[in-house]
């Protein structure tokens, strides 16, 4: 955790490169500065979306907070319910053959369909608001989730499995005390693929079937010909997604402390 | 009154891959009584883990029967405690849980398990390394967390599977001495397997020579002298060379095995 948070300045020479080059790009004249507004341009209107300083981006004026929150809203509760419905299942298809086989094969055949082949679907279940976007969201979340769920639970050690039965423990507590811990690592590495399909698709639903939120406004402001709200737009979900990321890193971290000095990842 | 009963016990394996049925163990018999230390000593193959994993009840035997305290053997239990080769430890519990591990199943309360979990940690020489996780501990000290978890659970018998043969020479001799001091306290079967002589001549009143393909008992030995017993003394060697020439009277393991 302290090497995540620790301060190291060559991460940041990258992104520092990059935006100097797009300014001198954008200000240099080969392009129309309506096509690709300069860094500058696209921190004034965030700006003005997050504080209202000016009032550039009218209507969007000092909403910042109010759209963020409305699309992380969509993440976490589509993302929750993912977590919650792909782990319980998962470790049941992983643990018992019998679910495996009555469950397993209709949910790979679901699998290979894009979730945003469901948005004609979840319009006319759900109407145009949070739920057709939290409904989304958690079919893009939860088979990274189940996935890595079934693959945790199924390479458990046999022997700690062993160990635990030999120390009087009935099926529900091996599956809580020793199935469930031992598959944490994989079910967190499904976790982290999640949140970031949960951007991807709440994005997507606010473009097509949502009228709020970071992903409404960015298509929004294309029809109005605002690139630079598009691209502040694109670096908000940038940061929203990294930040999420990081809490979920900050949660394993915790949770998979017992791994520190075992694992490559865990050094340090 | 007979602790442990295996009356014609038979393991057939089906190897699936190859279409064949391999015998791992054919009518073995054996009687053990209440406190004894039983060493069950024979070369790869003979079938000595599966007749301990059978006691265990990690597997079923194909024929024959397997009776403990009066109550024929059908799955793993917490009167039966296992020690394991590699110590087979949670490596997301400090050492306290993983010693009180079977409190937790029976649903302790957490201040009654760290107070049991302390008597048997201090018992196997561990204090001090209460909250260590078993990753920052040594082969031989994790194997120790596991004879306390098995204690721990006062089983009537302990079942051990090689658990000293990982660890270098130095530790293991280390370790049969504390075992017999633990055992010699807190009294309580053993069923112990090894494939070293004298390992088994260190520790057994009984030691149960077996031979391989298929696996069964050659000779049940026992041995009469006094612990600590010296590994050099002649009638030590009288006894290890009746054991070499059991073991090399047994048909030979195929060099490619």
């Amino acid at each position: 955790m302290r090497k995540m948070l620790s301060f190291r300045p060559e991460r940041f020479v990258v992104p520092v490169l990059i935006l100097v080059g797009w300014e001198l790009f954008s200000r240099s004249g080969a392009l129309p500065p309506a096509l690709l507004p300069a860094p500058s341009t696209v921190v004034v209107a965030w700006a003005d979306w997050v504080f209202g300083i000016d009032g550039n981006t009218q209507n969007y004026t000092g909403h910042w907070i109010g759209d963020a929150a409305s699309s992380a809203w969509r993440v976490a509760a589509g993302f929750a319910l993912a977590a919650l419905v792909g782990i319980m299942l998962g470790v049941a298809i992983g643990w018992s053959r019998f679910v495996e086989v009555t469950i397993e094969p209709t949910l790979q055949m679901l699998r290979p369909i894009p979730p945003v082949s469901w948005i004609p679907l979840a319009i006319i279940w759900f109407g145009i608001a949070d739920k057709p976007a939290i409904f989304l969201v958690f079919l893009g979340a939860f088979f990274p989730v189940l996935l890595n769920t079934i693959h945790g639970v199924k390479t458990v050690d046999r022997n700690l499995i062993r160990a635990g039965a030999m120390a009087g423990a009935d099926q529900r507590r091996l599956l809580r005390h020793i199935v469930l811990p031992a598959a944490m690592p994989s079910i967190f590495a499904g976790l982290r693929i999640a949140i970031g399909s949960a951007w991807m698709l709440t994005v997507t639903a606010e473009m097509v079937a949502v009228k709020s939120g970071v992903g409404y406004v960015l298509w929004d402001s294309y029809y109005f010909l605002r690139y630079d709200i598009v691209i502040a737009a694109m670096a908000s979900i940038g940061l929203l997604g990294y930040l999420s990321d990081l809490g979920i890193r900050l949660v394993m971290a915790r949770v998979l402390h017992w791994q520190r000095g075992t694992t490559l990842q865990g050094e340090g | 009154m007979s602790n442990i009963l295996i009356e014609g016990v038979t393991k057939i394996y089906a190897d699936k891959a190859r279409g064949r049925e391999v015998t791992a163990l054919t009518e073995v018999s054996l009687e053990v009584r209440r406190n004894d230390f039983v060493c069950l000593l024979g070369p790869s193959g003979c079938g000595k883990s599966t007749l301990l994993n059978m006691i265990a009840g990690f597997e079923k035997p194909t024929t024959g029967r397997i009776v403990v305290d009066g109550i024929e053997v059908s799955g793993p239990g917490a009167d039966r405690g296992v020690v394991f080769q590699q110590a087979n430890l949670m490596p997301w519990l400090p050492v306290w849980e993983n010693v009180a591990f079977h409190l937790k199943m029976r649903g302790a309360m957490k201040a009654v398990r760290r107070e049991q979990a302390q008597i048997y940690i201090d018992l196997v020489g561990l204090t001090g390394f209460e909250n260590h996780y078993p990753s920052e501990l040594s082969g031989g000290m994790n194997q120790r967390v596991g004879i306390a978890r098995a204690l721990l659970m006062n089983p009537g018998v302990i079942l051990m599977d090689e658990p000293f043969g990982a660890l270098d020479e130095q530790t293991r001799m280390d370790m049969q001495t504390e075992l017999l001091r633990i055992w010699e306290r807190s009294q309580g079967t053993i069923v112990f397997v090894t494939h070293g002589i004298d390992e088994a001549l260190t520790l057994g009143d009984r030691v149960v020579v077996m031979s391989a393909r298929p696996g069964r008992i050659a000779e049940v030995l026992p041995i009469d002298l006094p612990r600590p017993r010296d590994i050099t003394s002649p009638h030590f060697n009288d006894v290890k060379r009746h054991i070499l020439s059991l073991l090399r009277s047994a048909p030979a393991e195929p060099a490619a095995a």
